[in-house]
């Protein structure tokens, strides 16, 4: 691997993220140029190997010590994700670590305040309070919601808890609002989770196609490899497909933006182009897919004029994207929120599986699909079964599945809850607004400012019936409503493996000591493990482990023989080098670039995660209708009509709203927020509009403008720009721990419906109107 | 020939199932999906009765002397809440078993009657009643036990 002439190893800053987002260029083709990017406020004493948690990108750093204290980061020059390079999340977020409003005890609600209370006390709450409930009301009373910020440990440890330890259904992630739709569409499509691609194929590949993934700003480190391709000899031709005018819009060849809500509509039109011009696989097609017919006849209507009257999107800029989509020999697609959380979510991310499934674009270098993850942990929570799933990809509703997990943790296949999918989370908390969830216990995530229908979400949790336990390290607007909160370690606090979207896991070492009485997510857990005295079939405890080095190893055993692979892997080869990929075996003992290279994909009957459901309902495909379709290793290719959103602008409402994340920011900024940089950069929210639509209100610039939907209101000061007129965008990111002079949370409007099959919220559509206050 | 009283059976079937589905969708506003599948469900029933019209036009309508049995023992007055959503679903889905078997038999006829169109439209309203009781068991088999056990 080429060497940047400079390299970070000096003290405080190697550039500026700040300013200047993605750094200099590194034109290339094939070998991406190293560049350690670094920030430290003191020379360290040591270096402690990590990755960073602010995306999902999953770039490899380390974590400069001094003194027992965390003084700064710098990228890993030889890690495949990054090579070395960071952004301004990364290389400023870990100041957040050692803030002044770190939890440091366990506190115990009395009446409107919180006390100091001692670990004995409060596990002791929550264990009576669990048992109580139990007894009473069984363990479906008892819900659990957790996160895409934790360790893979952590998760799997959980998982077991809740499926063979209280055996309720009740367990999702908030991924639900991130990932839950890539995993989905790659189950439609492939049969289970499991990215087919790499990073690696954009350094190789002819076209880049990007859809609702404003990369620029959330994968800035992935942006920068785009970037550096660009400039170089062979650079990618690039399509996107966004409403606002992102940077990576500007970067473009077509930039298409249609109205919020019309994705199907404008993959159909795509794919109706490229059947049309003959531009597909068919030898590919015969061999490795099944339901080309209906999808050919499905997007037949899709003509370029059909997609310019629903979508706005012009003919000519449509046939342009199908001529680069069409013709490139390699192409590599990246799907996330615009997608995720917008109308039809699931079909949508389909289509582009489909896209590249016609074309034959799947399973070598250069044809990746990114079903991107927002989180950087979020693949873990899919993996282990934290979220709605079962560990290892195993599927639900296949009794040899349940066998599997019932014999891997010596318990009896009854305790594990099958009946159904597990709860999602939406439903979780619509069964604690109907009370019959009487304990919820909420890690690592913030609800209270990241769910939908925010006016309704507060009441859920302040609802004196439902026993909230929160365990955090900051005290958030969900903390700040439970009834006990556990504070928690930190990334760089505890050690622990997590995942990226092109499969690479990276082992986390800790680095320094958690403030105060704080303790890792694990140790609570195992904690409640042993107090709740979970015992296997033979009287043994359930939890067989007590490090997170154990876990992994007990982990490895339940991924063996699944598609995410863990077996080959351990910490002494995580330790060192590179980050490595699932799977790792005896098969792929430094793990494989991409899945699916010989056109085999993961659907057979006894094998597939799911079976399917239908992408306009949500209904469940039985495992009899699924033999009967006998897809046996063939891709599926599910077509999708359109369906047009159910809130659209009316006379009351006119204006979309929709919703996203920038630059400086993470979620709910409970780390971004306290890293002085990126606070000073991005201090509020804004209501970003076209220059036709605030003449049209008489808005100016920077003047407070409120936004009202039918469920709530939000204010902030206006932006301008030459976003899609009609189109209002605001940032998720800001809540009320540092401002609560206003309601600005975007989700204070949002829509609380959600997509049929993956159970993701629309936070993409809602209809509002604006005025200046 | 009783064709035309089963096209008048089946579209009267279909139409309490569109009215039906648009009730539950109005009652159930606070679940997270309820509103949004169940009107989209309402609309393929007026759909497969409005598709009756032009076969009725060639077979002609037939009014069916036995009283109308099944609608009026279901959704007795507006409900509300977990247990309502399950008996709303579970009565769903015997309105929409009902209009099924109907499909099926009319097709039978427009098989023997060699009508391609009629073979073709009662081909494809039984796939979409099948997909309404698709989800209709999907989404009650996941509320059961909840209603049932913890609610």
């Amino acid at each position: 691997m080429p060497e940047a002439p400079w390299k970070g190893t000096r003290m405080g800053q190697s550039r500026d993220s700040i300013a200047d987002v993605w750094g200099p260029r590194a034109p290339y083709d094939k070998d991406w140029p190293v560049r350690v990017d670094e920030h430290t406020s003191e020379q360290p004493d040591r270096w402690v190997q990590s990755a960073c948690v602010l995306c999902s990108n999953g770039c490899a750093l380390d974590i400069g010590v001094k003194d027992g204290t965390i003084v700064g980061v710098r990228g890993r020059a030889d890690d495949r994700v990054n090579h070395g390079r960071l952004g301004p999340k990364g290389l400023h977020g870990w100041q957040a670590n050692h803030h002044r409003e770190r939890l440091t005890t366990p506190l115990v609600r009395r009446g409107d305040v919180f006390r100091e209370a001692s670990w004995d006390e409060a596990m002791d709450l929550i264990v009576r309070r669990s048992q109580d409930i139990r007894d009473r009301h069984t363990s479906s009373a008892i819900g659990f919601y957790t996160s895409g910020q934790l360790f893979l440990e952590e998760y799997y440890t959980l998982a077991v808890i809740g499926k063979a330890g209280l055996g309720t259904p009740h367990m999702d992630g908030n991924t639900r609002l991130c990932t839950a739709t890539a995993a989905a569409a790659l189950k439609e499509s492939f049969g289970t989770d499991g990215q087919p691609g790499s990073y690696t194929d954009l350094d190789t590949t002819d076209a880049v196609f990007d859809i609702g993934h404003n990369m620029a700003e959330q994968q800035t480190v992935l942006w920068m490899r785009v970037l550096d391709r660009r400039r170089g000899p062979r650079p990618p031709k690039l399509v996107i497909i966004d409403p606002r005018p992102i940077p990576s819009a500007l970067e473009a060849d077509v930039h298409l933006a249609p109205k919020p809500g019309t994705n199907v509509p404008v993959l159909n039109g795509l794919l109706h182009l490229i059947i049309e011009h003959g531009w597909i696989d068919r030898g590919f097609i015969d061999a490795h897919t099944i339901g080309f017919d209906r999808l050919e006849q499905t997007v037949s209507k899709w003509t370029p004029e059909a997609v310019e009257r629903v979508a706005d999107v012009p003919i000519p800029q449509l046939r342009a994207a199908a001529d680069i989509l069409g013709t490139a020999n390699t192409l590599v697609s990246t799907v996330l929120q615009g997608v995720y959380q917008s109308m039809q979510a699931t079909a949508a991310a389909c289509q582009v599986n489909n896209l590249h499934l016609i074309r034959g674009l799947i399973g070598r270098e250069g044809c990746g699909i990114y079903q991107m993850n927002g989180q950087p942990t979020a693949q873990n929570t899919r993996e282990t079964g934290a979220d709605g799933d079962l560990p290892g990809f195993r599927n639900w509703s296949n009794p040899q599945h349940i066998e599997e997990l019932a014999r891997l943790w010596n318990v009896s296949p009854d305790i594990i809850p099958h009946w159904a999918p597990p709860t999602h989370a939406m439903q979780i908390f619509r069964y604690c607004e109907q009370g019959s969830i009487k304990m919820l216990w909420v890690s690592a995530t913030n609800p209270a400012v990241s769910l939908p229908d925010l006016p309704r979400i507060r009441k859920i949790l302040d609802d004196e019936h439902v026993f909230l336990v929160v365990q955090d390290a900051f005290m958030t607007e969900t903390a700040s409503r439970a009834d006990v909160v556990l504070p928690t370690a930190l990334w760089g606090e505890k050690t622990g493996c997590f995942t990226n979207v092109d499969r690479t896991v990276h082992l986390s070492h800790k680095a320094v000591d958690p403030p105060g009485q704080a303790k890792s997510d694990l140790d609570i857990w195992l904690d409640y493990a042993k107090r709740m005295d979970f015992r296997d079939k033979d009287g043994a405890s359930l939890i067989k482990w007590t490090t997170s080095e154990a876990a992994f190893e007990a982990w490895k055993a339940c991924s063996k023989g699944r598609p995410c692979d863990y077996s080959g892997l351990s910490y002494a080869k995580l330790t060192g080098g590179s980050g490595i990929q699932w799977p790792c075996n005896d098969r792929f003992p430094d793990g494989a670039t991409h899945l699916y290279t010989d056109g085999r994909f993961n659907t057979d009957a006894d094998y597939n995660e799911s079976n399917g459901h239908d992408l306009d309902t949500g209904a469940q495909i039985t495992p009899k209708e699924y033999r009967a379709m006998n897809p046996a290793g063939r891709a599926i290719i599910k077509a999708a009509d359109y369906i047009p959103p159910y809130e659209r602008p009316d006379k009351e409402y006119p204006l979309w709203l929709t919703t996203g994340r920038i630059v400086y920011h993470f979620h709910t900024r409970t780390k971004t927020g306290r890293a002085p940089a990126l606070k000073a950069q991005a201090r509020d929210s804004f209501v970003e509009m076209s220059q036709e639509d605030a003449a049209a209100y008489g808005i100016q610039e920077g003047q407070m403008v409120e936004v009202r939907s039918r469920r709530g209101y939000a204010r902030a000061p206006a932006r301008i720009t030459g976003i899609k007129r009609g189109v209002l965008f605001m940032p998720f990111h800001y809540g009320y721990w540092d401002d609560n002079r206003r309601p600005r949370a975007a989700n204070e409007v949002t829509l609380p419906e959600w997509d049929p099959v993956s159970k993701q919220p629309h936070f993409k559509f809602s209809a509002v109107r604006i005025r200046a206050v | 020939m009783h064709v035309g009283l089963y096209l008048k059976m089946v579209r009267d079937s279909e139409t309490r199932l569109q009215e039906a589905f648009k009730t539950v969708a109005d009652h159930h506003q606070a679940e997270p999906d309820m509103e949004e599948i169940c009107t989209l469900l309402s609309s393929w029933s007026a759909a497969k009765a409005a598709s009756t019209m032009r076969f009725m036009h060639k077979y002609g309508q037939e009014r069916d002397r036995e009283p109308e049995r099944l609608y009026s023992d279901l959704f007795q007055g507006p409900r509300r809440g977990g247990l309502a959503l399950l008996r709303d679903l579970h009565d769903l889905w015997l309105m929409a078993t009902e209009a099924q078997i109907a499909w099926t038999l009319l097709g039978q006829a427009a098989q023997a009657l060699r009508d391609k169109d009629f073979i073709q439209t009662c081909q494809q309203n039984n796939a979409q009643t099948h997909r309404q009781i698709s989800w209709l068991e999907t989404r009650s088999k996941q509320a059961a036990p909840q209603t049932l056990i913890a609610a």
